[in-house]
Formats: structure tokens, C-alpha cells, sequence
């Protein structure tokens, strides 16, 4: 073909792509904070962490604090949870997890308290596994906080936490 | 199929502004002069009901806000100061409360209608398009309207529906923390979804102009499912047929809706959304809003996050794909013998999935809503497109005017 030669490039065309450019990374620019203001702000990431006294919990019993907006399960596991807990085959679960990854003490589960499904606060000692029973779209979870059946992904989210002393953790 | 404006403005001052801007013109070619097919019922008089109810929304929205608190720890008092304290507070709350049911009761008679009779099938496309976009519209600010009284039901409504985008993979997470503002629902959830609430019904108003702007590109569909094609014999004016019509609908769709306000008001509520929202307790049993119930059935069937949030929102944009599905040629369920029988088990469809969506989801009520789940999109994606191949139609009427006559045969000949 004839005509193939008509394109070469101008100083003009590349004025153009310059331009063009230039108003890109500037509306990218001033775009971004708009986006970026609906993030958590300094005031929300501020209250990232929180200290619990957990001495008071009885064996059995479940202690719910609020962390970041959310509720977190303390749970004081008996003998015969530990145990049902620990011996249940892995590989069979949903959200393959062993108990001992998830836990600092046995005796101790620290979960945060959102369902893994749409995030409604699952209830304690109720389901098929006594462990939490999500009402809204009933997930069965564990004494461990593990998905066993229903419709949630995953395991409840275990937080960043540490044992301050034998009777305080800090969640964050 | 829009006329020629005939408006000449009788006095000078009114001549003198219609040369420098013929806004006067445009509203009477479009709501005077404007021809409408002869044959319309009266499932044509639902946009007038929605333009209305819009109206009515925006009015008793913005007085609303003139005495609520968009804060956590002021928004649910505030709604009780409207409910106590407030001169007719507790009418104009109830007012938009209910109002936003009865738009929604309008909303899907309108799309009903417009499924019934082929209403969005060529040259009306777009059109249709315009009008999903607007649903789309009407449940954002609707969901986003329900969260703001900061009721339990608020709080755990706006929970579970914020949390169906985490199930988006890989930024799912980022995405509903950047929604958020934060770790969960909290003050600035409340906060922006107030200022979005104040947005979108400006920006339905604006979408609402753009469907009535189509509408009158390409006229309206009527009853029988045939093209105007002689507007002296096919078409009355607007004004005072329709307009006396659609005046008399609204009548008796505002009396349906004062009962709710004045004898009913709480019925479509939850009692649970007078309790002040709590994070840290979950109600025993969520539901949505009633208009939502079909989709949230929808979303519990399918036994996985993702799957079932695709499902819903599939269910919607689907939709937009219907005047493509559609392969029929014959508009009007009229003369659709089969159609007609699907449609109306597509409408029962519709209302069961409604009642399950309100039910606790298990045993029986996850069977029954996934077998109604596949009839929902089976009606869509296999029998819209089969039946126009393999249905049998009734002979349709030459032109508008005919369909009327052979309807009132003895009255016509008459004349």
C-alpha cells in the first residue's frame, strides 16, 4: 500500500500526548483524596488496641468486648472443649485450621465475634458443636471458632493479640 | 413521534419570554399537546403515581432533615424528637417511611406492566435500560434512608448488605472497610449514607428526566403492543385525556397509601428498628425492607458467599439484558397465550421468593427459594428467548385504532 507513509510523528502529536498525559495524573491526583477521605481516619485507627482483664471469666464462660466497632469473644474453654476441639480431623473442615494455630493457651480462644458470612454476631454455647450459632444465615461454628457447616467461608477471624500477664491480654 | 409544539402564548409577555427560552413550549408539546395511543389503561397511570411519589419523597425528605441528627449517638433520638416533639412530625415521618413502600408497590406494578405487555422491547430499549437504572437508584437510597433512624434493624441491615461486598475476591475486605470508614458500622457509615441519601434522589430526578426525554422519542407502548401509525386515529392529547386518567389513579393510590400513614403506619416496619442499634447483639431474625425480600431469598439459596451475592445482583442486571432475551415478535401478552401463563407464574415466583426472604433460612425454605431462584432465571434466560421461537400468537391488531374498535365493537358502529 501507498499510503502507509502519511503518519509520522509530529511535534504537535507528541504535544498532544504530553497534554493528555499531564491532565491524567492530574485528575488521578485530585481524585484521590475524595476517594480516600471514606477510609478509616487517625481518630478510628486510634483505637486500635484495647487491654481485657480476663480473671473474672469462669471456665465455660465467654466474655465479649468491643475492639474497633466489633465484638471479640473471650472464651474460658473446658477439659472436654479442648479436647473435642483438638481431635477433630483437619483436613476434614471447611477452613482447614488446626485449634493449636489458633489459640496462645488452650484454655484460652480469642475471636473476633463477626460472622465470616455477612458479619452478624454469632451466638455463644448454641449449634450443633456448642461452640457459636450464627442466627442470621446459620452458620455452625466450633469451640474453636471454626466454620463446620452453613454458609460462612472461613474461620472467625482470630485478632492480633498477647498476653500482657496471665490474667490480661492486649487486643491490637 | 413528539408533534410539533402548537403552543403560541396568548399574551406578549408571554411571546417576548417564549423567544428566549421556549420553556412554556416544551411543556405543553410534553404534557399537553403530546399524543398518548387512545387504548391506554390504567397500568399506564403508574409513572404519573411515581412521579408523585418521587415528589412527595423529596419534600418529606428534606423536611426530615431539618430536625434529624446524623450521629450514632443522636441519630435515634432524634427520629424520636420528629415522632414527639416536632409540629406534625410524626405524619411527614410516617409520610416517608411508608412513602418509600408505596414507591416501591408503584415501581414494580410499573415494571410488571411493562414485562406484561412487551414494554421494552424495540424501539424502547433504552428506555427500559433508563428504567432498571432508576430501580438500581431507588434501592441504594432506600437501603440507605432505612439505616438513618439507627434502629437494630438499621445497624444489622446495613451489616449484612455492606458486608456482600467482602465477598468480591481479593479487595473485597478493603472495599467494605473503605465503605465503612472504619473496622465496622459506625459514625461515619452513618454519616455518608446520609449525605448519599440527600444525593441519589436528585440523581433518580435526573435519570427520571432522561426516561420521560426517551419516552417521548419513541412514544409510549399501550395495551396492544402495535406502533402508532396514524396519530389523528391512533392517539388523544395528553392533556386533558391522560392527564385526567393518571389524576384519577393517583387518587385512588393516595388513598392506599394514607391508610398505611394513618391507620397502619408501622405495618411494613420491623419492631425492631425502635430499638437503638447495638453492635454487640445481633436481632434474632434479620430482615430487609419488604421490597428487598425477593432478592435477599435469592441470595440465601445459592449455598456460597460469592455465589449468592452474583445471584442477586444478577437478578437485577439481568434485567437490562431482557429487551435482547425477549425473541418474540409480538409485544402484548395480549396475544401471547403462553407467555401470559409463565408470566403470571413468574409473578407467583416473585411473591414466594418474597415470603421466604422474610422466613429463617433452613429445612423446607432453602428448598422451595432455590427451586423459585431457578424459575426466576429460567423465565429469563430459557423460556423468554424459546417461547418466540415455538409460541403460537393471536392474530395482532393492524393499528391501534382497530384493537379499540374490535374491544368496543357495539359501541364503535354506533357512532
Amino acid at each position: 500500500m501507498a499510503s502507509a507513509s502519511t503518519t509520522e510523528p509530529t511535534r504537535r502529536d507528541m504535544l498532544y500526548i504530553a497534554t493528555g498525559a499531564a491532565a491524567a495524573v492530574g485528575v488521578g491526583a485530585a481524585v484521590w483524596p475524595l476517594i480516600s477521605q471514606m477510609n478509616p481516619d487517625a481518630s478510628t485507627l486510634a483505637l486500635a488496641s484495647t487491654e481485657v482483664d480476663i480473671s473474672s471469666i469462669p471456665e465455660g464462660g465467654i466474655l465479649t468486648v468491643k475492639w474497633r466497632g466489633k465484638p471479640v469473644f473471650v472464651r474460658h474453654r473446658t477439659a472436654k472443649e479442648i479436647a473435642d476441639v483438638q481431635a477433630v480431623k483437619v483436613d476434614t473442615l471447611p477452613d482447614p485450621q488446626a485449634d493449636s494455630a489458633r489459640v496462645k493457651k488452650p484454655e484460652w480462644l480469642v475471636v473476633v465475634g463477626v460472622c465470616t458470612h455477612l458479619g452478624c454476631v454469632p451466638l455463644g454455647h448454641q449449634g450443633a458443636h456448642d461452640g457459636w450459632f450464627c442466627p442470621c444465615h446459620g452458620s455452625d461454628y466450633d469451640a474453636s471458632g471454626r466454620i463446620r457447616s452453613g454458609p460462612a467461608p472461613r474461620n472467625l477471624e482470630v485478632p492480633a493479640y498477647t498476653f500482657v500477664s496471665d490474667t490480661k491480654i492486649q487486643i491490637g | 413521534m413528539s408533534g410539533h409544539s402548537t403552543y403560541v402564548p396568548s399574551s406578549a409577555i408571554g411571546r417576548w419570554f417564549e423567544s428566549r427560552l421556549p420553556i412554556m413550549g416544551l411543556m405543553h408539546s410534553s404534557f399537553v399537546a403530546y399524543p398518548v395511543p387512545r387504548n391506554l389503561n390504567y397500568w399506564w397511570t403508574f409513572g404519573a403515581i411515581l412521579s408523585f411519589m418521587l415528589v412527595a419523597q423529596i419534600v418529606t425528605g428534606i423536611i426530615l432533615v431539618m430536625h434529624y441528627t446524623p450521629h450514632v449517638d443522636y441519630a435515634f433520638n432524634s427520629i424520636e424528637h420528629i415522632m414527639r416533639d416536632v409540629n406534625w412530625g410524626w405524619m411527614i415521618r410516617y409520610a416517608h417511611a411508608n412513602g418509600a413502600s408505596m414507591f416501591f408497590v408503584a415501581v414494580y406494578i410499573h415494571m410488571l406492566r411493562g414485562l406484561y405487555y412487551g414494554s421494552y422491547k424495540a424501539p424502547r430499549e433504552v428506555l427500559w435500560i433508563l428504567g432498571v437504572i432508576i430501580y438500581l437508584l431507588m434501592m441504594a437510597t432506600g437501603f440507605m434512608g432505612y439505616v438513618l433512624p439507627w434502629g437494630q434493624m438499621s445497624f444489622w441491615g446495613a451489616t449484612v448488605i455492606t458486608n456482600l461486598f467482602s465477598a468480591i475476591p481479593l479487595v473485597g475486605d478493603a472495599i467494605t472497610t473503605w465503605l465503612w470508614g472504619g473496622y465496622s458500622v459506625d459514625n461515619p457509615t452513618l454519616n455518608r449514607f446520609f449525605s448519599l441519601h440527600y444525593l441519589l434522589p436528585f440523581m433518580i430526578a435526573a435519570v427520571v428526566g432522561l426516561h420521560v426525554w426517551a419516552l417521548h422519542v419513541v412514544g409510549q407502548n399501550n395495551p396492544a403492543g402495535v406502533e402508532v401509525k396514524n396519530i389523528e386515529r391512533d392517539t388523544i392529547p395528553f392533556t386533558p385525556y391522560a392527564t385526567l386518567k393518571d389524576a384519577f389513579g393517583l387518587v385512588l393510590f393516595l388513598i392506599f397509601y394514607s391508610w398505611f400513614i394513618f391507620y397502619t403506619p408501622n405495618f411494613l416496619g420491623h419492631a425492631d428498628n425502635y430499638i437503638e442499634a447495638n453492635p454487640l447483639v445481633t436481632p434474632a431474625h434479620i430482615v430487609p425492607e419488604w421490597y428487598y425480600l425477593p432478592f435477599y431469598a435469592i441470595l440465601r439459596a445459592i449455598p456460597s458467599k460469592l455465589g449468592g451475592v452474583v445471584a442477586m445482583f444478577g437478578a437485577i442486571a439481568i434485567l437490562a439484558f431482557l429487551p435482547w432475551l425477549d425473541t418474540s415478535r409480538v409485544k402484548s401478552a395480549a396475544f401471547r397465550p403462553v407467555y401470559k401463563v409463565f408470566f403470571w407464574v413468574f409473578v407467583m415466583a416473585c411473591l414466594g421468593l418474597g415470603y421466604l426472604g422474610s422466613q429463617p433460612p433452613d429445612g423446607g425454605y432453602v428448598i422451595a427459594a432455590r427451586i423459585l431462584t431457578a424459575y426466576y432465571f429460567g423465565f429469563f434466560i430459557i423460556i423468554m428467548p424459546l417461547l418466540g421461537l415455538f409460541e403460537k400468537t393471536k392474530p395482532v391488531p393492524a393499528t391501534i385504532a382497530d384493537a379499540v374498535l374490535a374491544k368496543n365493537g357495539a359501541t364503535a358502529s354506533a357512532h
